[in-house]
């Protein structure tokens, strides 16, 4: 089962917003939480701690750290709404892969 | 509506700029006993390092929030600008983001409170809906149109 870290600032606000909104859309395309995909939530600063347990991380914040070795994307279209299916295609091909 | 209230609700704020703005939304809501005294400075340094700008389309949007820990009841506070003011953007701080309404978030347990957040982000997204509420001049009827909104479903 494929692990996606959702981050935001302080792992509190803006994180749980975006996983509910890939919950949502991820659901609507017949993948489970639990069953296909696992979501841990987190604070950006706890990234490179959990990264080495994870297949992707999304954060809403801005984040830099090439010391991180799995993919890294901006979640902040989770939250807009704008371009928010490019991350759902995104995490759904992981999912597949 | 547990969360939105008349008093936190402010209409054509005249400010310069993101950190009077969030002084003024950090002010009622502490007068209201929502937050503790130390929550407008955390809220103010908060947004230095994690800027809270959404570029949500045409109308940007902020929503500057901190450590749950000083919420004591949670709410949001609300408020439209008389003129649009700058915020960074929350995925990006070099990019600035024209804002000209402001969500400020007193959450205690986000998880509880998902449903709301979701519906205040779907807010952001009606664009025609956020124009008409920027252009409300009075407070109490701006208050009014953001409870029959989140009346529909929260």
């Amino acid at each position: 089962m494929k692990k996606i870290i959702v981050a935001c600032g302080a792992g509190v606000v803006t994180s749980t917003t975006a996983m509910n909104k890939l919950n949502e859309e991820l659901s609507a395309r017949g993948y489970q939480e639990g069953t296909d995909y696992k979501l841990m939530q987190t604070s950006v600063q706890q990234v490179p701690s959990m990264a080495d347990q994870a297949d992707l991380a999304i954060t809403t914040t801005q984040y830099d750290n090439d010391e991180v070795k799995i993919p890294v994307i901006n979640g902040l279209p989770l939250l807009t709404g704008i371009g928010a299916d490019d991350i759902i295609d995104k995490v759904e091909e992981l999912i597949k892969a | 509506m547990k969360y939105i209230d008349k008093d936190l609700v402010l209409a054509q704020l005249d400010v310069k700029n993101a950190d009077e703005a969030i002084s003024t939304l950090a002010d009622i809501l502490y007068k209201h006993k929502n937050v503790s005294q130390n929550y407008k400075q955390a809220v103010l340094d908060r947004e230095k390092i994690f800027p809270t700008g959404l570029p949500s389309g045409k109308i940007g949007v902020a929503i500057p929030h901190t450590d749950v820990k000083y919420v004591n009841k949670p709410a949001i506070a609300f408020a439209t600008l008389n003129e649009p003011i700058i915020f960074k953007n929350m995925a990006d701080k070099s990019q600035d983001v024209k804002v000209q309404f402001i969500a400020m978030l007193a959450m205690k347990e986000p998880h509880s409170q998902v449903e709301l957040l979701q519906k205040l982000m779907e807010l952001f997204q009606h664009q025609d809906l956020l124009a008409n509420l920027i252009q409300e001049e009075n407070s109490k009827n701006l208050y009014e149109d953001l409870a029959s909104y989140f009346d529909k479903e929260v």
